[in-house]
């Protein structure tokens, strides 16, 4: 049987939804196994065996977080090794696409970014080019390495739950040899929103919100929704960088993209146009989002957005 | 200090781009210096007139691997202030996934440290058009390099390079020391123009037009031949239709959420 491997960086005091959903995918193509970097505790091992995981892999090291990626591609290369895994999956943040990239040298495998479907013998599905192709791309060689985007499949328990052991995987000792360190870490404080990448529903302002995004995050509350921004919000400065939706910030496709505020340059189009369904507000008739708009409204935010809110809370209760 | 800074010449996002190259590659017509890569090209130019720019023996070597017209590339980044460029092109190496890219980069990047020793390789955070980002990474893979990516900030003090990468729940700080490999995102600098200073004096640098001879990469090794993945299918996603359009007369708000509660999705 085929055999896929899964890495989860820190499965921390819960598994993320997106790593249940690379063990969704792992299943599909074969027998499921997990190498994980630090900790793991009881719940989340009866979570991995009940989402079918049979085997799990354990660094000999503990200080792989200490440096920036190189380490945990030379464990996982050597995890694959000892797994026998013909396809690795790997989340599609800037450290999965990483360890990926260098896992793919080391191994000497194909590696395949952005994914967002797998098939049962290995195509991968892609949208490219800022959403305007859908390709499909296979590695042509004995391992494949795959990073896979969020919201690509729903999650789905084993059939039967098992009870996994853990290997221990010796680190090679040259691992961290040429590896940058992490010598400094500030937490950001934590929204209590949904990620942006892993929302369902993503509310975003642009130049329109004239530095106050208030309005927005009680719309977004409201609808359970992450906040968004594009990038002319985040260079004023009005919020952080890290909510910029677009080319050079990241790329959603959410069930639903309310846009507020935001012309749709092909900036801020490449970062969202493969969502389901697009509502786009904005003062200005001629503005280029309302070209691919399911639902347009010419109108003031200011006045729209909180009215919004107001029904939705009331149709709620 | 002598740094190579990677260029790519892609086709430009302001215009509709399309696959319907040989085996779904890019179509590269219409193709500019990558956005992305400019902030590199900016950073570089930094650290180099920080330690008294080319006078003081410092060079910043703008790097492009591509077909003919990628030349252009390097041209723009040396009208910017790049000290001098290298164009890496062979027929052989169309079709290259990022493992084909980047073994022939590191090949390209060791040719050029041959008379003295790179000490930076600067490249963007992503190219406009793959957008894998996976290529930095993998040079410092076969180069032996401290990778050092997704730089929001930089800071070279004598051999120590001081970075900041910004991630979602946290913001790290990461050191290394040279020779190393940086990629810089948008958020680190402004980058500049060139203006008419520079358009002249490029004229007069060198380019060094590279084949895969010269770098000792065998053909087999690169293209679509030497690539580890397979584009099979490429389909143009039929364009995004507008819907309804509504000019708000006062009510659009509870039109709206009349639209959400019709599609499901409150």
């Amino acid at each position: 049987m085929a055999k896929a491997l899964v890495f989860i960086d820190n499965p921390g005091a819960a598994l993320k939804k997106s790593s249940l959903e690379l063990l969704t995918i792992a299943r599909s193509l074969g027998e499921a196994a997990v190498a994980f970097n630090g900790e793991l505790n009881e719940d989340v091992a009866a979570a991995l065996g009940a989402h079918g995981a049979s085997l799990l892999y354990r660094p000999s090291a503990t200080d792989l977080d200490d440096y920036l990626v190189a380490p945990k591609a030379a464990y996982l290369a050597a995890a694959v090794a000892a797994s026998g895994a013909e396809t690795v999956l790997l989340e599609n943040t800037a450290d999965g696409k990483e360890i990926a990239a260098r896992l793919g040298v080391k191994l000497n495998a194909g590696v395949i970014t952005d994914v967002v479907g797998v098939d049962a013998d290995g195509t991968a599905h892609k949208s490219v080019l800022a959403g305007s192709y859908t390709t499909t791309a296979k590695a042509r060689t004995a391992v494949a390495v795959l990073t896979v985007k969020p919201n690509s499949v729903d999650v789905e328990a084993a059939a039967a739950a098992s009870t996994p052991e853990t290997v221990t995987i010796d680190v090679p000792a040259d691992a961290t040899a040429a590896a940058a360190r992490i010598t400094g870490r500030a937490e950001k404080p934590a929204s209590g929103r949904p990620e942006l990448t892993e929302a369902r529903i993503v509310v975003a302002g642009g130049r329109g919100v004239d530095g106050d995004f208030g309005p927005l995050e009680e719309l977004a509350d409201a609808l359970g929704a992450a906040v968004g921004a594009s990038r002319a919000a985040t260079d004023a400065g009005w919020i952080g960088h890290d909510y910029q939706v677009g080319q050079t910030g990241k790329t959603v496709s959410p069930q639903l993209y309310i846009s507020a505020g935001i012309s749709g340059a092909i900036q801020q189009k490449a970062g969202m146009q493969t969502s389901k369904v697009i509502v786009a507000i904005n003062k200005d008739a001629e503005s280029p989002i309302f070209e691919i708009a399911d639902f347009g409204i010419i109108g003031d935010l200011f006045k729209v957005v909180p009215q919004a809110t107001e029904e939705i809370k009331k149709r709620k209760g | 200090m002598k740094i190579v800074v990677l260029v790519k010449h892609v086709p430009d996002a302001q215009f509709d781009r399309h696959l319907t190259g040989p085996g779904n590659t890019t179509d590269r017509d219409e193709s500019i210096l990558s956005e992305l890569d400019e902030y590199a090209l900016e950073a570089a130019l930094q650290l180099s007139e920080a330690r008294g720019g080319a006078k003081a023996g410092n060079e910043v070597i703008a790097l492009s691997m591509g077909p003919a017209g990628a030349v252009n590339a390097v041209k723009k980044s040396l009208q910017i202030g790049a000290s001098s460029g290298a164009h890496l092109s062979d027929d052989a190496l169309a079709g290259s996934d990022a493992a084909a890219t980047s073994l022939a980069l590191a090949a390209a990047i060791r040719y050029l440290g041959t008379d003295a020793p790179v000490d930076l390789v600067l490249t963007g955070m992503a190219s406009t058009d793959g957008e894998t980002s996976l290529v930095p990474a993998q040079l410092a893979e076969r180069l032996g390099l401290p990778q050092v990516t997704f730089a929001s900030s930089l800071d070279v003090n004598g051999e120590r390079v001081v970075a900041r990468r910004d991630g979602d729940a946290h913001s790290d700080t990461v050191e290394a020391t040279l020779p190393a490999l940086v990629s810089v995102t948008d958020q680190i600098n402004e980058p500049r123009y060139p203006n008419f200073k520079g358009i002249l004096a490029a004229k007069k640098k060198k380019i060094a037009a590279l084949t895969l001879a010269d770098i000792g990469v065998d053909a087999a090794q690169v293209g679509a031949a030497g690539s580890l993945t397979a584009v099979e299918t490429a389909e143009a996603r039929p364009p995004r239709t507008a819907g309804t359009i509504i000019t708000d007369e006062g009510d659009a708000g509870i039109k709206l959420v009349e639209f959400l509660a019709a599609q499901k999705l409150l």
